[in-house]
């Protein structure tokens, strides 16, 4: 339910105000014509208390009803029919207390159409500002729903994209350490430490979150053990890091996919070692990272190496920055580059 | 006895298989290799009796291998997560074993394969093929023996496919590939968005098309951007105009 504009405290003292200026005002205005001050004070008091009361029954009644499109012609003849009823009831406690005056009741009697006029401007003004109040605070609301859906949404998304790279690599491993377990039961240990730590961080680092280049890399080196224990002396890798990207941060588990995306395009595209190779380095005010892998021009489709790692990652950095060009992939003779790029300062 | 080869990029994937196998001395190792090109040489050297093939492996995956195998031996599976494929192994009833798997269940399927004759599972394993040459990651590229070279053919490359008796010839820019299947199966492994069946025995890919012209009465021609000109049968001419938007 909305708020009524007197729940704030600014409003409800501008609506004392104006009322206590109608009040003032009406007074004078009796005196002026001829009523003595005790007659014009009395006179005023009825009318505007039970226009003011008049003025809440609007109020209230809008913070319930507010009328949409068409109905507008409902809302004036509700303003006449409240206005009537409280011309009529306030002629008649005016007569009942003041009639009893010299000429007041001539006085009553041409003011009366006066009365009518200011008191339906008067409703009228507040029932329109009501009206105002009420749909922007409704519009207020569901804006805010919306951007709670949206951020639900996101995250949800986000939170799935990153699930989804996990179940090939997990039971592979998981094999390899059954046929470790019987020879090299050491060796065995090792890797379901690492595969603990791995999985540790992918659950409990969140997706928005940003980290240090070398926690990343930290993250990714126990990735990188795990499939060089998978896949022996196939797989080695090279990373290299420039100076000035000490500090530099990135979103938590963004490099993992863009690596595992290499190794399998290099490792399943060519038959012989493949070398994975990782650069990362300051350009203006981004952090950009390279990753290369070897692969077979002739036998490779397009479609290829942007497989389901990639898109992913690109959807990512979408959702995260807005912007659709932080990932690009470069084919030059047999060496594929994945590039992405991280604007700093955020 | 049985002559056994495992298929296998992953070193620790094969040893596993290896030390399972010490429990069935009749069982005889012969070989054991790192991928499908290495799998097709030790197929045809040894003939084995039963072979332990992962799927995804470097170069051509399992499926790829047996497609160029003359007459697959009997296979087990073994691999890791692939939806499609273990849907197309429970059709078609051919053991395999999920990664990571126990003793117990390895010799369930090598008893299992112990039951099944040679021929009911060569049936099987064809069947397979067929299906699992349907699935997405299959259809970017055809596989083909040339000689004693094997040649992948990404499917953008191919120019179009023409009918050779129980063979398809497919035509590239180095020439034509033989392959031991029919014209029907690639109509429906292909994207028919990109090859059209443009006649009775003739797939042509659209990509490669610069211009139709009429040939003799209700027929035309389609000439490709490289010179070639493919026949298109009344019926061809309106699929080709279909996918081509005229």
């Amino acid at each position: 339910m909305a708020n009524s504009p007197l729940s704030i405290a600014r409003f409800r003292v501008i609506f004392i105000i104006c009322w206590v200026v109608m009040l003032a005002d009406q007074v004078m205005v009796l005196h002026y014509f001829g009523l003595p001050w005790k007659a014009a004070m009395i006179d005023s008091a009825i009318c505007n208390t039970l226009l003011l009361t008049a003025c809440l029954v609007v109020m209230h009644t809008l913070r319930y009803y507010l009328p949409r499109g068409e109905q507008y012609i409902n809302i004036f003849s509700i303003c006449l029919l409240l206005t009537v009823v409280w011309l009529l009831l306030t002629k008649w406690l005016l007569k009942l207390s003041l009639g009893n005056y010299d000429g007041y009741d001539d006085i009553l009697h041409h003011s009366l159409s006066i009365r009518f006029s200011i008191g339906f401007l008067l409703l009228g003004c507040v029932t329109m500002i009501s009206i105002l109040w009420y749909n922007q605070q409704e519009q207020k609301e569901k804006d805010e729903r919306k951007t709670d859906a949206e951020k639900l949404a996101r995250e949800a998304e986000l939170f799935k994209l990153r699930q989804q790279l996990q179940p090939h690599f997990l039971f592979n491993s998981l094999n390899s350490i059954n046929a470790l377990i019987g020879n090299r039961p050491e060796e065995a240990r090792k890797m379901v430490q690492q595969l603990s730590d791995f999985l540790r961080g992918t659950i409990k680092k969140e997706e928005t979150q940003w980290v240090t280049l070398e926690e990343e890399l930290q993250y990714l080196q126990l990735y990188l053990d795990i499939e060089k224990v998978r896949f022996g002396n196939r797989l080695s890798t090279e990373i290299s890091i420039d100076e000035n990207t000490s500090g530099l941060k990135l979103p938590a588990l963004l490099l993992q996919p863009i690596v595992e995306n290499a190794i399998k395009f290099g490792l399943y595209d060519t038959t012989g070692d493949t070398v994975i190779r990782l650069y990362a380095a300051r350009e203006e005010n981004n952090l950009v990272i390279r990753v290369l892998n070897p692969f077979d021009p002739e036998t490779s489709s397009p479609q290829q190496g942007t497989g389901f790692g990639l898109k992913s990652v690109k959807r990512r950095l979408y959702l995260l920055f807005a912007r659709a060009d932080l990932l690009n992939t470069e084919a030059k003779q047999n060496i594929f580059t994945t590039i992405v790029k991280i604007p700093q300062g955020k | 006895m049985g002559k056994i080869i495992i298929i296998d990029d992953e070193p620790l994937a094969r040893s596993i298989v290896k030390e399972y196998l010490q429990k069935h001395p009749q069982l005889e190792l012969v070989q054991e290799c790192n991928d499908g090109f290495e799998g097709l040489k030790a197929i045809q050297q040894h003939s084995p009796d039963l072979i332990f093939l992962d799927i995804q492996m470097p170069k051509i995956n399992g499926f790829e291998m047996l497609e160029l195998v003359d007459q697959p031996p009997p296979v087990i599976f073994t691999t890791a997560f692939d939806e499609y494929a273990i849907k197309a192994f429970e059709a078609h009833a051919i053991d395999y074993l999920l990664k990571p798997f126990n003793q117990e269940r390895f010799d369930k399927a090598v008893a299992k394969w112990g039951e099944q004759k040679a021929s009911s599972s060569e049936k099987a394993t064809q069947d397979l093929l067929e299906s699992a040459s349907l699935s997405p990651s299959q259809n970017q590229r055809i596989v083909v023996k040339n000689g004693s070279k094997i040649k992948i053919i990404p499917v953008h490359d191919v120019f179009y496919l023409e009918a050779a008796d129980d063979y398809v010839k497919i035509h590239t820019q180095e020439g034509y590939f033989l392959k031991n299947k029919t014209m029907n199966h690639f109509e429906q492994v292909l994207d028919g968005q990109q090859f059209v069946r443009s006649h009775r025995s003739y797939i042509v890919n659209v990509q490669q098309i610069t211009r139709i012209d009429p040939y003799e009465k209700d027929n035309h021609v389609a000439v490709l951007r490289s010179g070639p000109k493919v026949p298109v049968s009344r019926s061809g001419y309106g699929k080709l105009k279909e996918v081509l938007g005229l």
